[in-house]
């Protein structure tokens, strides 16, 4: 046994769940919510349909054809209900594992392909998609996060049902960072409408949640002087009612709100990364039992409102899905080398101007110059 | 001090004699590094039981306890601002920033009070701590994971500056970094963690704040640290075909520099070509070239020519190999030296 070296599997008695594990509707006086047999299946098609999505780009590394996967296996709930609280006009600052997120705002998963393959850096509009770019520097994006919607407040796009709200993801581990602190300051103090949405998924590469913190996450929000919820991360409706709510508040002007999705990494932190050397596999046998989408399928069938039709229907869906990623992969063409000068300033610069030129002359001296690829 | 090189280290009788890489280098030496002084303390992120994700710190936690070796929270700030703290109670801190990329949050502490406590306090308080920031591209990463921010430190009075560039030097250098009274700033080249050479433990090794050189040569002098000193002693044998003898320098220490060597070479030589992976305006090359302007040039036959990074964000790894300095590059740079 290795000491020290396990996560929490039980999130308590202030944990909201809507579904429990076993797939039965359980009531919350706080945070219940209606859902048609429509949404609930919608729920379980992204959440199936991003997982197999997930899948496919650890296989596709697997194989060379990206550098590194981040995973979500495990965090489909957390992302999806989050990600479908949204409304059109709502702003997101992700981390760098929110591809379920990106689901929901229109993103495909082949637009983040690029980011893992090393052909660029984010190949979508953030301002356009309400998205913002992976951040990779842990905890960064809290405060990027926190003037955006300190904007949105400033514009007068805050204060009743019309409002607008942002939503910013970040994990267990990013909760020690300054930046996700001073977050929370600045967005208390200036009643931004900001939710800061932490996906505990109890571990940070090797480090449990523990080494981060002495009570709870969600707690920590009284102290900035906010409420603070913990949602069952594995739970697709109590994360959709959670985030919702809160989105709602802060688009009224009562933001801040802090979420924390307790869930779990069931697979490496990414594909570099071997999880046997630092923790056990009886948690993850644990973390099984609480599938996310497992207990959504058990509760169609039970409510009679999925058939199998359905269910073999999303999986072709899936399949289709990852066909489609892989085939998009593999024909993904390399970058022009003239890319590595473009758009580093709106104004461009004479220095990066010169060592652009000069680079493509040089290029062109060989015999086998560079055959193309994207400029 | 005669310079040992690489392909002949000084041998002691009687030392074990193994073939190791770079990141078990560095692993051996802080276990020696620890062994030998009690106050030596290792902390970063991941660096207890996973063994850091380069592996360099693996097995320390096992063997000096949790007490020696911290995972410590998630944050560069709270690392470095902590190691300050230890060092003010007198340990000697070992600090592990995970990439190059997630120095900044730790920037401020770094810049702001690791760097100026010892003028501050007119030497009453020390700073023994070393900052290892593993550096540099060609690994195929991300984002942040293949920068080269020495010059940032290098600007910055108060800090000392290496590069390791091999398994032996690692293995010293680690060591003498962490018996400095001075903040040390240590990089390593990652995409060498995995190069192997034959280390003897039981050679004297050079000073820390010393460059070094590794191949005699009389054509043109080529200086440069880190991952691309391999580049540059690559491109001196593919030269040598034809008929092209360079001096190869490895600079070692960024900050302060060592650049008797590089003088005398460019003396001798006239003509000088850095390499260097980090962007090329306001860095630790264009010091260099300033310098050997300043006291050779009446020596000088051609201009200090520098192959570098471009004055760009690190592109994605697809157009790395389009980024980094390589053979072809230091090559064709060296032509035009000789060919002024
Ligand atoms: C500033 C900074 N330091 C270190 C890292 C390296 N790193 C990447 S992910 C990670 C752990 C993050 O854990 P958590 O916040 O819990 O998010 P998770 O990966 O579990 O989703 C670390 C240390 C980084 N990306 N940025
Ligand atoms: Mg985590």
């Amino acid at each position: 046994m290795i000491a020290g070296l396990r996560a929490t599997t039980e999130g308590g008695a202030d944990l909201v769940q809507l579904l429990s594990p076993e797939g039965e509707r359980v009531s919350h006086p706080a945070f219940d919510i209606e859902v048609t047999p429509e949404e609930l299946r919608g729920l379980y098609r992204d959440m199936v349909l991003v997982r197999r999505a997930d899948r496919e780009g650890n296989a596709l590394q697997r194989q060379g054809q990206l550098g590194i996967w981040v995973p979500l296996l495990g965090q489909e709930a957390a992302q999806i209900g989050a990600g479908r609280a949204m409304r059109p006009n709502d702003m997101a600052f992700p981390s760098y594992r929110e591809h379920g997120v990106a689901w929901c705002k229109g993103i495909q998963p082949t637009d983040i392909l690029g980011i893992f393959r090393g052909t660029d850096h984010g190949s979508w509009d953030p301002i356009a998609t309400r998205f913002h770019l992976y951040t990779i520097v842990i905890g960064n994006q809290c405060l990027n996060a926190a003037g955006y919607a300190m904007g949105q407040r400033f514009e007068g796009k805050v204060g009743d049902d019309d409002g607008e709200a942002t939503i910013v993801f970040f994990g267990d581990g990013a909760t020690s960072q300054g930046d996700v602190h001073e977050g929370m300051v600045w967005s208390a103090v200036y009643d931004a409408p900001l939710v800061f949405y932490c996906q505990n998924n109890q571990w940070a590469i090797s480090e449990p949640v523990e080494r981060q913190t002495r009570v709870p996450l969600y707690e920590r929000a009284r102290g900035y002087g906010f409420p603070g919820i913990r949602v069952d991360g594995n739970d697709v409706l109590a994360c959709l009612a959670v985030t919702r709510w809160a989105m709602d508040e802060c688009r009224h002007g009562n933001g801040p709100v802090l979420i924390e999705a307790f869930t779990y990494r069931m697979d490496a932190h990414t594909t570099s990364d071997d999880p046997t050397r630092y923790r056990l596999s009886d948690e993850l046998e644990a973390w099984k039992l609480k599938d996310p989408i497992e207990r959504v399928r058990v509760h169609l069938v039970k409510q009679q409102w999925a058939d199998q039709e359905f269910f073999d229907q999303v999986q072709a869906e899936a399949d289709e899905l990852a066909a489609h990623l892989r085939e998009f992969c593999v024909n993904m063409p390399d970058p022009h080398p003239e890319r590595i000068f473009s758009r580093v300033y709106a104004e461009e610069s004479p220095v990066v101007r010169r060592e652009r030129d000069e680079f493509l002359d040089y290029l062109s001296g060989f015999a086998d110059a560079h055959a193309g690829g994207e400029r | 001090m005669a310079a040992p090189t690489m392909e002949k280290p000084r041998t002691n009788e009687g030392a074990k004699v193994q073939t190791v890489t770079m990141a078990k280098a560095l692993n051996m030496g802080l276990r020696a590094a620890m062994e030998a002084d009690p106050k030596v303390l290792v902390l970063g992120e991941d660096v207890g039981k996973l063994g850091g994700v380069f592996r360099v710190t693996d097995g320390l936690q096992k063997d000096f306890g949790e007490q020696r070796v911290l995972d410590t929270p998630l944050a560069e700030s709270g690392i470095i601002g902590t190691a300050i703290g230890l060092a003010i109670r007198g340990f000697r801190p070992v600090c592990e920033i995970q990439f190059d990329g997630f120095v900044f949050p730790g920037f401020d502490q770094i810049v702001s009070q690791l760097a100026k406590l010892h003028f501050r306090s007119q030497g009453k308080v020390k700073m023994p701590v070393v900052v290892r920031i593993p550096f540099g591209g060609g690994i195929g990463a991300v984002e942040h994971h293949s920068e080269s921010p020495e010059s940032y430190f290098a600007h910055t009075a108060g800090l000392k500056v290496v590069a390791c560039s091999n398994p032996i030097d690692a293995y010293w250098m680690m060591q003498q970094a962490i018996a400095s009274d001075d903040p040390v700033i240590f990089f390593e080249p990652k995409r060498r963690y995995w190069e192997k050479a034959q280390l003897d433990p039981g050679i004297t090794p050079d000073p820390l704040f010393s460059s070094r050189v590794l191949r005699q040569g009389g054509s043109a002098t080529v200086a440069c640290y880190g991952p691309s000193v391999k580049t540059c002693l690559d491109a001196a044998t593919a030269a040598e075909e034809d008929g092209i003898d360079l001096e190869v320098i490895d600079l070692r220490t960024l900050s302060p520099l060592d650049l008797g060597p590089v003088f005398d070479s460019v003396r001798r030589t006239g003509r000088l070509v850095l390499v260097s992976e980090a962007p090329s305006e306001s860095s630790v090359t264009a010091e260099v070239a300033t310098r050997v302007q300043q006291e050779c040039f009446y020596s000088l036959e051609a201009p200090v020519l520098r192959v570098t990074g471009f004055d760009t964000p690190y592109p994605p790894s697809k157009l790395e190999e389009d980024f980094l300095p390589d053979l072809d590059r230091v090559l064709h740079a060296v032509d035009r030296s000789l060919a002024y």
